[in-house]
């Protein structure tokens, strides 16, 4: 009861700049009903319940039977953004900002391609098992940057991947410039829809309730003030280290999929795109939920499918989207939704 | 190791070849040292040439916190300016590098007064819309089209010299010697100005520093505005090495943060200290092992310094702040 009612109450008191007329937020008697009494008395209040929930979970289901091909793709390239802006979301609550999920992407897009092009694993094996070591991996990366806060993480995830980039393309390792080839597929193109949209839909909720529950506390808690954090007994470089695994895993995770998906694998994966539009996605979608992230996902990378013919303009835009939300916007979207959903607003007089 | 350098460098001995083919009798130890020679020569300009592309990253950074991820498409943008101003427009070439310099201290201005000043303080916020608007200068160049070996700003006096054996041109030794004026210079104007008196003292503490009546907002505008000039004057000077692209914009962002990190955020002789240990482990690498390496050893170079210091070497002001 007590967060919902508060967070109404401070919505008021930021609208009394208007020095006539203030806007005031009230929960809906639904809402208070719903989420407060656990009797649940009509199908409506649970229907108000569930719809938010349902309503992604059918369209997860869906989609793919609909779309056409072409769309089908899409549809993949939308669900691989939203994994990585849910894996940026997670890292961004615990106060590391990433500005190189790239580096994630093209981990566990080389440690699958390695492991089927090298020892010819079924790519159904080869994608988890490079999801974990992609994870491993990039950890082991950015263990050293965890014990500095502010924007050194940010620095340092900027620079990796365009420095891996560099020297793969030197070392001529993993196939240098021309990358690796002839890489197996998934067995068929209905594994490799509901494959992807079984993972989104597991990760968004899964990690959801994560940051929902008492250990997403903590992690949200090194963000607001890490040194409180420490003051009651709880070691955060260790939290903070399980956060970059948990969001790593689901990058690499990503990656490998989109590695079987292409059957290829090259310096493309550490390209800019794969760090820029998950970022976009999660601001623009609003930071925090990973539903934001998802929604966001499935706002710009069909509207950058659209905007084809524009080229490299959509960078341009993700740019300034970025800019736009992060200053006018900073809660994005799904908030902004949120709040009309669960509550209703009317202007009333101020005394 | 001398076998495995003379086939493993390309270019870079073969030149060597010529200026020693120059003397009659070539001993091997005799090309050898003028190898070396000219690998400290060329170790120098590059180590000068990222102080100068991290200075002004540093100085905004160091006084009001800002970290301007936008500062690879400023350097990028003055470029363009430049030749636009020198092409299109026809002005003489020192005018318009000069009005460059000062249009992009005026857009890092703007940035601040209009982005920035409203997720002042939210540091993860400022990061967001720093990049975001440098993405879009960028890629907005790259998709006008301004790419190609006709985009390049000519050399101020085209000449060169030998030194200890190598030769050397005009650019890279003015390079040399602005880079130094520079940082004589920023010392100066930090240490005896009552602006740059003021610089510090916000970079210090910021509420000691408005309770003595000094505009925290506007010395930060004023920061961020100064380290965009920096970043058009470093780039004044170091595109006629090459020519302008887009890709340089990231290029030049990455250099200036690696070298940030390993001298330590927000100090000028970390920076100094950090470019010479790049630049010179870039450049010897590139002679003696291979150009391939180069990118390797600022890797592994960041990775060491995190990891034994992770403020850098030189962060010790702020090593409290940021240490957790």
């Amino acid at each position: 009861m007590g967060k919902e009612g508060f967070r109404s109450l401070i919505n008021q008191s930021t609208i009394q700049r208007h020095m006539k007329k203030r806007k005031e937020r009230i929960d809906r008697g639904i809402k208070a009903r719903s989420s407060d009494i656990f009797a649940l008395s009509s199908w409506r209040e649970m229907l108000y319940l569930a719809a938010p929930r349902l309503i992604p979970l059918i369209g997860f289901l869906v989609l793919p039977l609909i779309l056409s091909t072409y769309w089908q793709k899409v549809l993949l390239s939308v669900a691989v953004f939203a994994l990585l802006a849910i894996s940026w979301d997670i890292l961004a609550q615990t106060g590391m900002i990433s500005l190189g999920q790239a580096l994630f992407f093209g981990m566990g897009a080389y440690a699958s391609g390695t492991l089927n092009h090298y020892l010819g694993w079924h790519p159904l094996i080869a994608i988890p098992i490079a999801s974990v070591l992609g994870g491993l991996v990039c950890t082991a990366f950015l263990l050293p940057v965890l014990r500095l806060r502010g924007i050194y993480f940010s620095m340092v995830t900027l620079i990796i991947p365009l420095m891996l980039v560099r020297i793969v393309e030197a070392t001529k390792i993993f196939g240098g410039t021309e990358g690796l080839s002839s890489i197996a597929s998934l067995p068929s193109k209905w594994i490799e829809l509901y494959l992807i949209m079984g993972a989104l839909t597991a990760a968004l909720f899964g990690f959801r309730r994560m940051l929902g529950s008492d250990y997403g506390l903590v992690l949200k808690g090194i963000s607001d003030n890490d040194r409180s954090v420490m003051n009651a007994g709880i070691n955060i470089y260790w939290f903070k280290i399980q956060a970059l695994f948990i969001s790593s895993c689901i990058g690499a995770f990503s990656g490998a999929f989109m590695t079987h998906v292409y059957m290829f694998v090259g310096m493309p994966v550490f390209a800019l795109d794969y760090s820029i539009l998950p970022i976009a996605a999660a601001v623009v979608g609003g930071p925090g939920t990973l539903a934001g992230a998802t929604l966001g996902a499935f706002i710009l990378v069909p509207l950058s499918e659209i905007l084809r013919g524009i080229g490299g303009l959509r960078i341009v835009f993700y740019g300034l989207f970025l800019v736009v939300f992060i200053v006018a916007l900073p809660e994005g979207i799904f908030h902004y939704v949120q709040s009309k959903y669960h509550q209703f607003e009317r202007w009333v007089e101020v005394e | 190791m001398g076998a495995a350098s003379s086939s493993d460098t390309e270019d870079k001995t073969v030149s060597f070849d010529i200026v020693a083919g120059s003397h009659s009798h070539i001993l091997f130890e005799e090309n050898y040292l003028i190898m070396f020679l000219g690998t400290i020569v060329y170790a120098i300009v590059n180590s000068v040439i990222l102080a100068l592309m991290a200075i002004g990253f540093n100085l905004t950074f160091g006084i009001s916190g800002v970290a301007n991820f936008a500062y690879g498409a400023l350097y990028i943008f003055s470029a363009y300016a430049s030749w636009m101003l020198l092409n299109l427009l026809g002005l003489p070439y020192f005018l318009s590098a000069v009005i460059s310099i000062l249009l992009t201290a005026l857009l890092g201005a703007l940035m601040y007064r209009f982005v920035l000043l409203r997720v002042r303080g939210q540091a993860l916020s400022e990061v967001i819309a720093t990049f975001g608007i440098g993405l879009a200068i960028l890629e907005l160049f790259r998709y006008l089209g301004f790419v190609g070996f006709e985009y390049n700003l000519p050399v101020f006096i085209d000449q060169s010299f030998l030194i200890a054996g190598t030769y050397i041109d005009m650019q890279r030794i003015l390079i040399v010697i602005i880079g130094t004026v520079l940082v004589v210079a920023l010392w100066v104007f930090t240490h005896h100005t009552s602006l740059g008196l003021a610089f510090r003292g916000i970079a210090q503490d910021e509420r000691t520093a408005l309770s003595l009546g000094i505009d925290s907002d506007r010395i930060a505008t004023v920061a961020v505005s100064f380290g965009a000039g920096l970043a058009a004057i470093a780039a004044t000077i170091i595109i006629p090495l090459g020519s302008i692209a887009p890709g340089e914009g990231y290029e030049v962002l990455i250099k200036a943060l690696a070298v940030c990190i390993i001298g330590g955020l927000g100090s000028t002789g970390g920076v100094i200290v950090a470019s010479f240990i790049i630049g010179f482990a870039e450049r010897f690498t590139d002679t003696y092992i291979s150009s391939h390496w180069t990118m390797i050893v600022s890797l592994a170079a960041i990775l060491i310094v995190l990891i034994v210091k992770p403020s850098g070497l030189f962060g010790k002001q702020k090593e409290l702040e940021e240490r957790i």
